[in-house]
């Protein structure tokens, strides 16, 4: 999403601040026009009729008739897209539910919270935990800490995020008796103590990617010729480590975590599973079992619409923020 | 004839020289090689079979006949494991080979042609990145009908992107360099100018993606498996060991504990044969 086209680029880079944003914005728009139609053409790709499988096998042929009469199955492929667009518009979601006959909208927006709690809680996790590491690792360059800490990710690499949070579970619920085994707890602490763990566990998977560059952001400000003047003035190490190097590696933080906002999410669906946190997770999983398209369709739609805006906010506050623009506006 | 086949030795010489002052890569291929031998030569090395019941035994801990105990059904774990390696690191490769040529393909298109070719892969590329991956991998794999054909058509669907991505900015800035347009100069084809003279230039870039693509292919085969969408039982695989594990995890951890430490020791192979890579080459 933040990797540019060449083309866009090119007229952006000559151009002014307005213009800019302006090609953003259409580039957002034209990614969202191509992830309706691919979630529009997804239960196309199904191999054999999804009214059989939703049905089952042994089902009568009158079922699967009224099925895909229902799901507008029945009809030319250029009239079920205009009628699935439709939809999108007026009601903001991609039909009725199968298996539960509400809307998916009104699904989604009941196991959101969950959600989205557990991703913020995550991320502030993750960015505080990174922040540390890099900090230590970059100012212990090359001495045995730096090691310590740059061997990280190759470690972690290839750790399954539901397997970290099965050695979470069995280590602080079952041993330490410390947080619940699963599920989410009543009332505001409650909640937020029962996310805890998975939240520990989405953000040990964002941890290493965070620092990598985190530190090489740093070392690059910390030998940069300010951060060298700065130093020759007497200024003490502390303060210039606080005030000016952490300054200078919030920008690239947030744009990191906004490329990485679809891991993210990913990571957070399975996590979900591992707890049993009745989320947007468990909802793909019961649609996925009960082979209810609309919710699975739904589900794909939103997350991936999300994704576009929040990049898009990111690579545009990110823009806004940073002090080489200032001059061109 | 005599000269070149010298040239030749000293040459190879060279490279295995520089191999060995590489420590990275020499750790991570020989536990890489380690891990294909125990996975090949599995039926020689444990006396048991991968399905074996045994249910005098069931849930056993570690001991000196089952080296790490048993599973609910009384199935050796160390069998188990050896022969999971067999089908998730067949299917790691296997999997990885059609995404690899053509995300390589595509971004070497792009990159070279630019323009209109740009844009549009691109365009594709970007609405593919907007889906979380495992919610696009779980959701395909689910839809072309969970078990191994299932791993491979998501794969192939999605797999290119990081190939195409790495390739395209490397392409690109090929481009604008004199070989590429003396190339053009003379006449040579495109499609000729890509295979021919990027090709060989972006493949040892790609080879490092290549490795840590291949880590994070493994775990979502081993996602798959423990969401109950991947490799189908009773063939053995790392994920669905560990949720099969999960139900004993206050009594018998080490079940679900163990498949886990194998996909990280791949992990780290495969990172370590990576990082080694790159830096052979950046040396070069």
């Amino acid at each position: 999403m933040i990797k540019s086209n060449s083309l866009f680029k090119k007229i952006a880079d000559n151009d002014s601040p307005r213009r800019w944003l302006v090609l953003a914005l259409i580039r957002a728009a034209a990614v969202i026009t191509c992830v309706v139609a691919a979630v529009f053409f997804l239960i196309r790709i199904v191999p054999g009729d999804p009214a059989k499988m939703i049905l089952g096998e042994h089902s009568t042929p009158e079922a699967i008739q009224a099925l895909h009469h229902s799901l507008g199955l029945d009809l030319p492929l250029w009239e079920q897209f205009t009628r699935f667009v439709q939809n999108l518009f007026t009601h903001g979601d991609t039909g009725a539910s199968i298996a539960w006959g509400t809307s998916t909208r009104e699904l989604i927006a009941e196991r959101a919270p969950v959600t989205l709690l557990l991703i913020v809680m995550a991320s502030v996790l993750a960015i505080l935990v990174a922040l540390v590491l890099a900090t230590l690792a970059a100012t212990n360059k090359d001495r045995l800490l730096d090691h310590l800490i740059r061997i990280f990710p190759t470690i972690t690499l290839g750790m399954p995020v539901f397997w970290v949070g099965l050695l979470l579970i069995l280590f602080f619920s079952v041993r330490l008796g410390w947080f619940p085994v699963g599920g989410v707890g009543e009332g505001v602490a409650g909640t937020l103590y029962s996310l805890t763990l998975p939240a520990i566990t989405v953000a040990f998977s964002q941890i290493p990617t965070l620092v990598r560059s985190l530190r090489a952001q740093m070392l690059e400000v910390l030998e940069s010729d300010f951060v060298v003047t700065l130093k020759a003035a007497g200024i003490p190490n502390r303060v210039i480590l606080t005030k000016h190097v952490l300054r200078n590696s919030a920008l690239p933080t947030l744009m990191l975590l906004g490329v990485n906002i679809s891991y993210l999410i990913g990571g957070t669906l399975v996590v979900e599973q591992v707890f049993g946190i009745k989320g947007i997770g468990s909802l793909l999983f019961s649609a996925i079992s009960k082979r209810d398209f609309p919710v699975i369709q739904g589900i794909a739609l939103y997350c991936a619409i999300s994704v576009v805006i929040i990049s898009l906010l990111i690579e545009i506050s990110s823009w806004l923020l940073d002090p080489r623009t200032k001059g061109k506006q | 004839m005599n000269t070149t086949l010298l040239d030749l030795q000293q040459e190879n010489q060279g490279v295995l020289k520089r191999i060995l002052n590489t420590p990275s890569l020499l750790v991570g291929s020989i536990m890489f090689l380690l891990l294909i031998g125990v996975a090949v030569f599995a039926p020689f090395i444990t006396p048991f079979e991968p399905s074996e019941q045994n249910l005098y035994a069931i849930l056993q801990p570690p001991s000196s006949e089952h080296w790490l105990g048993t599973d609910q059904l009384g199935r050796d774990l160390f069998t188990r494991l050896i022969y999971a390696a067999r089908t998730d690191l067949k299917i790691m490769v296997l999997a990885e080979i059609i995404p690899f040529c053509t995300g390589i393909f595509l971004g070497m298109l792009a990159g070279y042609y630019g323009k209109w070719v740009d844009t549009v892969i691109s365009l594709v590329t970007d609405t593919f990145i907007a889906f979380p991956f495992y919610l696009i991998v779980i959701i395909v794999a689910f839809a072309s009908g969970a078990g191994q054909k299932g791993i491979y058509i998501t794969f192939i669907l999605v797999g290119w992107i990081v190939f195409a991505r790495v390739t395209r900015g490397l392409s690109a800035s090929f481009r604008k360099q004199e070989w590429v347009a003396s190339a053009q100069t003379m006449g040579i084809p495109g499609v000729k100018i890509i295979l021919r003279h990027l090709l060989p230039n972006v493949l040892p870039q790609a080879v490092v993606v290549l490795m840590t693509d291949m880590v994070g292919l493994l775990v979502a085969i081993v996602t798959l498996g423990y969401l109950g969408i991947g490799i189908a039982p009773p063939t053995p695989d790392w994920g669905t060991m560990i949720s099969d594990g999960q139900s004993f995890i206050t009594t018998a951890w080490w079940l679900s504990a163990v498949p886990g430490i194998a996909v990280v020791y791949t992990g780290i192979a495969l990172s370590l044969v990576g990082d080694g890579l790159a830096d052979l080459w950046r040396r070069k």
